[in-house]
């Protein structure tokens, strides 16, 4: 166990590493970083060598990538947006909590419509709720994530004017009212991750049901209620889990299309605002954190799965 | 009488020759996917003869018919152009009679683009888009899984890691830095769709291989002294085509939406080209007034992604069920 935990954590520093290093070599490509503060006027030569200095701009590309993430994780610092002049981490880490709710009402939208569905569809296999549950993991695998959050918003703001059609409502008078501002995100952001669950659930239920100490506990004459939570659903909870970092990786991009479709002052509209505009130090500090984010919840579930099933240690 | 060849096709006839004629129907549609066939090849047909079938030119504005609403759909109100243009135009004025020469059956776009046209012509560059991804994604992916799985020990590790390393990265975000890095075209739109497909099928490849490298014609196959490369397409390829055809169909509609993803970001093949995901970015702003420019092209995204996983998840379930948990 100590081992495979070693492993995993070695391969997380390399994948930061990595993920880093292909955005920051990106960001070089798309030309020199300089331009971007051409904006505010006339520049002389004198100021473009310096700010070329600040840049590191003579050195190889590896030397400034090596300063850039030295700086960062001995310092604390990496680097001052373009656009903005304000401290990457700053930014970061004032966008981070938006998007961190939106993912967290979205998380609970997964678990609450994806597991009882699952688990409905596979009980009453062939009956109309096993049609309901898998159409809506149908739907959910084949919507345009952008164009379900415009229809949403023709249909509930544009058109019955029941929920607010974007911003994160921050202004709103009591939590009521900002849970509204919750809703349509949530179900544009969660929808994809909740069928690829519901799917996961029922296929490995159905498995499970299928199984002989289930037919045992039935012989035994325990109720069915009781077979189905307690002796079903426990166990067929295994391979779902792998499944909810497949959810983050989903999160992860569908937060730049919900938060574009819905205002969402969030990580995902501020990366691509900075990928729009070369704002090369704040699009790689923003990717790291992205990239952080999940290759530490992978590293997390690798480690829960091992526990839960030992056969993941040796393989 | 029966040999086992006839036993399997005789009883799924015998569920034919059963029931009334909608339960019959009913039979045949769940058990093979004849409606998804049927909307891809309209849209195929659609997207090869575009030309032919559009009935109004896709870059073409005509700014009398701006945000015109279709035909069926009660016109005038708000003072909205009206699809006939006879009757009333954004003034509320009257247009002479000679202006009653579009018929628009699905509206027009802020331009007095025809809607159905552009969704034509839409589906050229959605599905040519897709094949050209998914088959570079394909013969990658397949490449490096069977040399992953072939090979095995550190070779498969070193492969294996980096589709891992790849993968962590936030594909969306590297996909629109790629595009502007490139530039926007169809060639690296293609591309950085192609770089989405493979980690998975490298995957799925490389975990077939690993299964089938221990049978037995492997094994004479290298006692006849065949090359390692000999061995993995000639012996190894054909035994794992069932995974890699599977992979790549269930492959298709992520991609499809990925490419609808980028355009309405406005990271794909750049304008007037007609495109799916960026009309419906555009409709986006008109939704209070003419809902049908960003309605109808969202359809067409959902039908064909819709259709594309129908007929991955059947030929999963014929061909390769084990894969039923991905």
């Amino acid at each position: 166990m100590k081992k495979f935990i070693i492993r995993r954590f070695l391969f997380l520093i390399v994948s930061v590493f990595a993920a880093t290093l292909i955005v920051f070599a990106l960001s070089r490509f798309q030309g020199d970083p300089r331009n971007v503060l051409l904006n505010v006027g006339y520049v002389s030569p004198e100021q473009w060598e310096a700010w070329g200095k600040d840049f590191h701009l003579d050195k190889p590309l590896i030397v400034q990538y090596l300063i850039w993430i030295g700086k960062g994780i001995f310092q604390g610092d990496f680097g001052t947006s373009l656009k903005t002049s304000k401290p990457v981490l700053e930014m970061v880490l004032g966008f981070a909590p938006a998007s961190l709710q939106l993912g967290l009402s979205a998380t609970l939208f997964v678990l609450l419509t994806g597991i009882p569905l699952g688990v409905l569809s596979a009980v009453k296999r062939g009956t109309i709720w096993d049609v309901i549950g898998r159409t809506f993991a149908v739907f959910g695998q084949a919507l345009p994530p952008f164009w379900l959050g415009i229809m949403l918003i023709l249909i509930f703001s544009v058109n019955l004017g029941w929920l607010p059609s974007g911003t994160r409502g921050h202004d709103a008078a009591n939590w009521f009212e900002r849970a509204q501002y919750f809703v349509m995100p949530a179900i544009t952001l969660g929808w994809l991750a909740s069928a690829g669950l519901m799917r996961l659930v029922r296929s490995s239920m159905l498995e499970v049901l299928d199984s002989e100490y289930i037919k045992l506990a039935r012989a035994k004459g325990v109720r069915n209620n009781s077979v189905i939570w307690k002796h079903a659903f426990k166990n067929s909870l295994i391979p779902p889990l792998t499944f909810s970092a497949l959810i983050l990786v989903g999160f992860i991009g569908g937060t730049v299309v919900t938060e574009t479709v819905f205002a969402w002052p969030g990580l995902g509209q501020m990366t691509f605002t900075a990928i729009i505009n070369n704002d090369f130090p704040l699009m790689v500090g923003a990717v790291l954190v992205f990239t952080l984010v999940y290759v530490f919840a992978v590293f997390v579930i690798d480690i829960l799965y091992a526990f839960i099933d030992p056969r993941i240690r040796y393989s | 009488m029966t040999t086992p060849a006839q036993q399997i096709p005789l009883s799924e006839l015998e569920n034919l020759t059963r029931g009334s004629v909608f339960e019959r129907t009913f039979y045949v549609l769940r058990r093979w996917p004849l409606i998804p066939i049927l909307i891809l090849s309209v849209l195929s047909f659609c997207a090869i003869f575009a030309p032919l079938i559009a009935p109004y030119d896709p870059e073409k504005d005509q700014l009398r018919a701006v945000l015109a609403s279709p035909p069926w759909y009660p016109a005038c109100e708000d003072g909205q152009v009206s699809n006939k243009a006879v009757s009333c135009n954004t003034n509320g004025i009257p247009l002479g009679r000679q202006q009653a020469v579009f018929y628009f059956s699905l509206g027009a776009d802020q331009l007095g683009r025809d809607v159905l046209s552009r969704i034509i012509y839409g589906a050229r560059l959605s599905l040519s888009l897709a094949l050209v991804a998914i088959t570079v994604g394909t013969i990658f992916g397949t490449t490096v899984g069977l040399t992953a799985g072939y090979f095995g020990g550190i070779v498969d590790e070193l492969l294996m890691r980096t589709v891992d390393v790849f993968n962590s990265i936030p594909y969306l975000l590297l996909a629109i830095a790629l595009v502007f890095v490139l530039g926007q075209s169809f060639a690296v739109v293609a591309f950085v769709l192609a770089l989405g497909a493979w980690g998975g099928i490298a995957r799925l490849v490389r975990g077939q291989t690993l299964q089938v490298r221990h049978f037995d014609f492997i094994a004479l196959a290298h006692v006849a002294g065949a090359s390692s490369t000999r061995i993995m397409f000639k012996h190894l390829l054909p035994a794992v085509s069932n995974t890699i055809i599977v992979a790549t169909t269930l492959q298709v509609g992520g991609t499809i939406l990925s490419e609808s993803i980028l355009s309405f970001l406005g990271a794909g093949v750049p304008p007037p080209t007609p495109s799916w995901g960026a009309d419906i970015s555009n409709g986006r702003e008109y939704l209070g007034s003419a809902w049908w420019v960003a309605f109808f092209p969202g359809i067409a995204i959902f039908l064909t992604v819709l259709s594309f996983n129908f007929i991955g998840d059947w030929l999963r379930d014929r061909w390769d069920p084990r894969l039923r948990q991905i």
